[in-house]
């Protein structure tokens, strides 16, 4: 009896993702990889990110080849160890082909969830929301300056297995109505606070990233126990210097060629950073009302440079479980704003990943998440 | 966001301006249709081909009004009224019939603002269908943006997809010169995400659809998609190409025209207008003058004879250039090596 194979296949990153490019191998045919140890980059259209082995063996086949675009489920290389024969690999690809190509419709799996405008006043918020219903305590995302609702395309789809999750965009963000207000995190949580009412949802873990953690601190403050726990990720708040360099250019550049440099300080990867992405960025700002959004929100909250709410106090009288997530290598918030914190906060810092750490270091952050909120 | 026809951007466009600024108005033939008719319908027709279509119903006669067809009278008013202060989106229905009214275009409102020195401003839309590939013979098909291109004066717009269209049109409404908005009527029905919310496209910035190493490609409206579809053909030969949608011809993006020729020496333009005095010999100019030594090999124009556009389905489908066509020529410059000095 020979050793077990292991299909790998083309990841779905991300609700919308049906099909995906093997951008480049990270294991020799013949290497050995460890479960969870990066194996390729795949990118999609909205993003390059490394997929991680799902087992741990010998890539014995390299499938699909660098540059192949391979719809999601499609076989893109084999893991076995060494004593399974190259016939019955062989013959494993063939069946497995087969049987892909014969279900290939269903492959790519369910559709995104529709997304849904949720009506606050006259604000109109746009909602995405995946999970169980019955999943206990729902899990609410709130994404940064300038992002959307997709910041959260690797982690909502691992946090909606066992969780209802709803993602959205903040006001003057994606989809969302481009009125801002005054921009400051405690109008943005009052307006949460709404939107969590108008779901129908009393009590939530929250998980806010950036000017979104922020955010997540003032909805504490305002809401306390409807506020199960929080998950704050490279927060604003905590220290007090940003890097207007990437706040400024965000909301000045206009073209790709000026743009791009700006959202690469976002990832210490700037090979993440692709055309898509950017041209996304753009699309964006070119939308009426989302520069003049943005500006606000910017001379409110990060007013001659520096940050203007210190949210340290906020923090440490919040009764809930708190845990901070960081890249070390952030060029936007600087990675000492978790020093200091209460004992009681959980800090998981993480080498060589920038700002975005759910998107760059997405699995670990995935767990990290399912570990603390259960 | 979702799903929408070029017809669709186009509209939607006009609609969320109509909404937002009480001075645009709308007038051409047929832009309702029911005027004159014996349906009972105001709104028989929509424009010809149903891109106006619905508007009159919201706006109503005062905002969206059918004309005569008289192309001189209705496109001189609408210039007047540009310049009086309304924001007129005129539709010439077929670019051909431009010929009937070329001096209120050429002459009037393109000289507004020079004539009076500076003091006037014509915020006038000029739509027109354009382009070979739907069988409607010689005085219904020609690609005249390079007419339009030549007066100094003009904005002139060439959208490439949906997406283009619907913000490109409200930058055009949003302008304070006489903008020339020209639809290929092919494209009507292609589809593509375009944003529910109103947005718009600078003029004079091109878009870049994608970069490659080895060949640039210059392409005007419709065109940019055969250009595409080239590029991703090539790609699996190993020939990268850079995509370039100049979006306007007047203001043209030389600067990026020049920066990706100098990074790629190599160029090929195509451009749906008749080949004497087009888009792709004011680029072909603009690089030789401006890039000469970057260049690796020579220019290749891929644009249709210089012939009317003929109504026989196959001549007209030769006509047109097409994907293989844009295919060979960048082939041929890719392969292109320089003869030995004699």
């Amino acid at each position: 009896m020979s050793g077990t194979i292991t299909p790998v296949t083309m990841p779905k990153f991300g609700l919308a993702m049906t099909e995906g490019k093997l951008a480049g191998w990270s294991v020799r045919p013949g290497g050995t990889v460890k479960a969870g140890q990066e194996i390729a980059d795949i990118e999609t259209s909205k993003i390059t990110n490394g997929y991680e082995s799902p087992a741990e063996g010998i890539l014995r086949r390299q499938v699909a080849a660098e540059g192949d675009m391979l719809p999601v489920g499609a076989l893109i290389g084999i893991l076995a160890d060494e004593s399974v024969p190259d016939a019955e690999i062989d013959a494993f690809i063939a069946k497995f082909n087969e049987e892909f190509s014969s279900g290939e419709d269903s492959a790519a799996g369910e559709a995104e969830p529709q997304r849904k405008i949720v009506e606050i006043g006259n604000l109109k918020i746009s909602v995405q929301e995946s999970g169980s219903v019955h999943g206990g305590i729902p899990v609410l995302l709130i994404h940064g300056f300038g992002g959307d609702l997709t910041n959260w395309m690797l982690n909502q789809p691992a946090l909606a297995e066992k969780h209802r999750v709803i993602a959205f965009d903040l006001p003057g963000h994606g989809e969302s109505t481009k009125e801002v207000g005054d921009g400051s995190p405690v109008t943005f949580a009052e307006t949460i606070g709404k939107l969590m009412s108008g779901l129908e949802v009393d009590r939530a873990h929250v998980i806010g990233h950036s000017l979104g953690g922020a955010i997540a601190l003032e909805l504490a403050k305002a809401k306390g126990d409807a506020v199960a726990s929080l998950t704050l990720i490279a927060p604003a708040g905590l220290g007090t210097d940003i890097n207007m360099a990437f706040i400024d250019g965000y909301i000045e550049a206009d073209r790709r060629k000026t743009l791009e440099p700006v959202v690469q300080y976002l990832v210490h990867d700037k090979s993440l950073v692709t055309r898509a992405m950017v041209e996304n960025i753009i699309r964006f700002k070119r939308l009426d009302g989302v520069v003049k959004g943005l500006k606000t929100i910017a001379e409110t909250c990060f007013h001659d440079g520096k940050q203007a709410f210190p949210l340290r106090p906020v923090l440490e009288a919040y009764k809930g479980p708190v845990q901070v997530l960081w890249g070390e290598d952030d060029e936007i918030l600087s990675v000492s704003g978790a020093d200091g914190l209460p004992a009681s906060v959980t800090v998981t810092r993480y080498p060589a990943i920038g700002h975005m750490p759910q998107l760059e270091k997405s699995s670990e952050v995935n767990k990290a998440v399912a570990a603390f909120i259960g | 966001m979702s799903k929408k026809s070029f017809r669709q951007a186009i509209n939607e466009a006009l609609r969320q301006e109509m909404r937002r600024d009480p001075r645009v108005i709308l007038m051409g033939e047929d832009v309702a249709g029911g005027r004159g008719g014996t349906s009972g319908v105001k709104d028989a027709w929509g424009g010809v081909l149903g891109v106006t279509k619905g508007l009159l119903t919201e706006f109503g006669e005062d905002r969206v009004l059918d004309t005569p067809i008289t192309e001189a009278s209705y496109i001189g008013a609408a210039a007047g009224a540009a310049a009086t202060g309304l924001r007129p989106v005129a539709e010439l229905m077929f670019v051909d019939f431009v010929g009937c009214c070329l001096d209120q275009i050429m002459n009037q409102a393109a000289k507004f603002r020079y004539m009076f020195g500076g003091k006037a401003r014509t915020p006038l839309v000029i739509r027109a269908m354009y382009g070979a590939g739907f069988n409607a013979a010689a005085q219904h098909s020609q690609a005249l943006y390079p007419l339009f291109t030549h007066i100094p004066g003009l904005k002139v717009v060439v959208p490439s997809s949906p997406y283009e269209a619907k913000g490109l049109l409200i930058e055009a409404i949003r302008d304070d010169d006489p903008v020339i908005f020209l639809e290929n009527k092919v494209m009507y029905d292609d589809e593509e995400e375009v944003p529910d919310d109103p947005y718009t496209i600078p003029f004079g910035e091109a878009n870049l659809t994608r970069e490659g190493d080895d060949v640039t490609i210059v392409a005007f409206g419709r065109m940019v998609k055969f250009a595409n579809e080239a590029a991703d053909r090539l790609e699996k030969d190993g020939i990268s190409c850079t995509v370039i949608d100049p979006r306007t011809t007047s203001p043209l993006d030389t600067g990026t025209i020049l920066d990706c020729v100098t990074d790629t020496g190599r160029l090929v333009i195509v451009d749906e207008s008749s080949p004497r005095c087009n888009l792709a010999t004011d680029v072909a100019a603009l690089v030789a003058e401006e890039a000469f030594d970057a260049l690796k090999a020579p220019i290749r124009r891929v644009c249709p004879p210089h012939t009317p556009v003929p109504f026989a389905t196959a001549l007209e489908s030769l006509y047109v250039p097409s994907t293989e066509k844009i295919e060979a020529a960048v082939r041929s410059v890719a392969s292109y090596k320089a003869k030995a000095e004699a």
